[in-house]
């Protein structure tokens, strides 16, 4: 059985196009939080890939990944298997050719996905701070925004085989209404990928070892502030696009971004006080932001209450979560995989455990669950390992030392703070 | 050890597939998807602990 599009009204239609004109803050949001949670010798070279990573990747959705997603109602390639359609990949005309931009819900879907995947892309910067090539991370977003995102997408919001569980009597089949599991799982496990490829930051684990800290949490805040607004957006355009919520609900949406994303800082903020002695300034910024990642899933469908459970949830995973991860060598610098990867996954899981709108829902987000561990982080990392072997996506020991904006770009983010010394003088 | 590990993600996501694809009854599929995840779960913590060996090597 092949999945209905949504039916929006001319309201509906107009409301939404404001809520998608939202979305890039987001990006720009993520993109001042990466930079902040880097160092100084890299803030140009972090903000320049960040808008290089965006364009490529609105770039290869708009020739090829979209033609993978494709939507609802649309053409796509199915499976029969013991009597059973089940719906594997879109089969849209390349470079949205089929798509006509005059409001319908399709063209609206195609214009969040540019926006949607460019965020998705960012995600890994983050992970891949002070030692992430720029050409390489470049590369490594074609390859997401062209093969894996598109793909996953299709399952969840394209009516594919995990939107379709439904008809096996697994609630409506997966629901993933702002993204949590579409766009920041699939960019957190980018992010897992790039930190087990590119290895960690010489002097983080060595012997003399130390923790390397951001060098702006002004701009880690500001971003997060930022998201915010781009996140109001991002999920009710979502909501509307992908769980046929109506245009009534978007305060509802609001209302459960704000509680989520406040609750994840206090929680965060206060266990961090407890384990440190001193809150956080850091980990509490990213209890906000995983706030916001974790509610995504079911922002229309939970209660306030139950958004304040979903960030509580969240807000105590992340600092134990980034320390746990910093134990085990993964050098993340911006707390992606924490904040994105098990945020999004939480965010999946937590529909399954609270909105119980039929039977059985709660089977189909573990499937997808299982399909983003089993699927997409093995295509994922298989992808760079190979990308890894053509072109290497780690700077040199030397370029490191001196920052990546010295050696990739040959001018700083703060030339007034530069010492003149012969290693700046390198190129 | 890397390796085993994924093909441990890969062989959990093909359980809940199978469950599925093959299985009629919510409760047959709820002990597949279970099982399947538990698998992924181990296959997770090979990974993880590669990386971990790999890194304390160096």
């Amino acid at each position: 059985m092949q999945i209905q599009p949504t039916v929006l009204t001319e309201t509906g239609m107009a409301v939404c196009t404001l809520c998608i004109l939202l979305v890039p803050l987001v990006g720009a949001g993520l993109a001042l939080v990466n930079t902040g949670f880097g160092r100084g010798r890299s803030a140009a070279h972090s903000m320049l890939s960040a808008a290089c990573v965006f364009a490529v990747a609105v770039l290869v959705f708009l020739f090829i990944g979209f033609a993978f997603q494709g939507y609802a109602g649309e053409p796509s390639h199915l499976l029969t298997f013991r009597g059973r359609q089940w719906n594997l990949v879109g089969a849209e005309r390349m470079m949205m050719r089929a798509v006509v931009f005059n409001g319908s819900p399709l063209s609206l879907v195609a214009c969040l996905q540019l926006f949607s995947v460019g965020i998705a892309a960012m995600i890994p910067l983050g992970a891949g701070s002070d030692r992430w090539r720029l050409g390489a991370s470049c590369a490594s977003t074609a390859l997401l925004a062209g093969i894996t995102y598109p793909i996953f997408a299709h399952w969840v919001w394209g009516g594919g085989w995990l939107s379709q569980l439904g008809t096996l009597a697994c609630g409506n089949g997966a629901i993933d209404a702002g993204g949590a599991g579409v766009i920041h799982a699939v960019g957190g496990i980018a992010a897992l990928s790039i930190v087990w490829i590119l290895g960690p930051r010489h002097g983080k684990y060595e012997t003399n070892g130390m923790a390397i800290p951001g060098h702006n949490m002004v701009m880690v805040t500001f971003g997060c502030m930022l998201t915010l607004i781009g996140w109001l957006g991002l999920d009710s355009a979502g909501a509307m696009l992908f769980a046929a919520a109506p245009v009534n609900r978007i305060p509802l949406i609001a209302v459960n971004c704000v509680v989520a994303a406040s609750t994840a800082l206090l929680s965060a903020l206060i266990v961090t006080a407890v384990q440190f002695g001193k809150p956080d300034a850091s980990i509490s910024a990213n209890g906000f932001v995983i706030g916001l990642v974790s509610i995504s899933g079911g922002c229309s469908l939970v209660s306030p209450i139950e958004a304040v459970a979903v960030g509580l949830v969240a807000g105590v995973l992340v600092p134990f979560s980034v320390e746990w991860l910093d134990r085990l060598g993964f050098d993340d610098p911006s707390g992606s995989i924490s904040v994105h990867l098990l945020g999004g996954l939480w965010g999946v899981i937590a529909v399954g455990v609270f909105v119980q709108t039929r039977p059985g829902q709660w089977l189909a987000q573990m499937a997808m669950v299982s399909a983003l561990l089993g699927f997409v982080l093995p295509l994922t990392y298989c992808l760079n390992l190979l990308l890894n072997r053509v072109y290497p996506q780690r700077i040199s020991k030397d370029g490191e030392r001196q920052g990546l904006d010295m050696c990739e770009l040959g001018s700083g983010a703060y030339p007034e703070l530069a010492p003149v010394t012969k290693d700046y003088l390198y190129r | 050890m890397k390796t085993a590990g994924f093909l441990l993600l890969l062989a959990g996501f093909v359980i809940v597939l199978s469950a599925f694809a093959l299985l009629s009854s919510n409760t047959s599929r709820a002990v597949f998807t279970l099982s399947g995840i538990a698998v992924q779960l181990l296959g997770l913590i090979l990974t993880f602990r590669a990386h971990y060996t790999l890194n304390e090597e160096h």
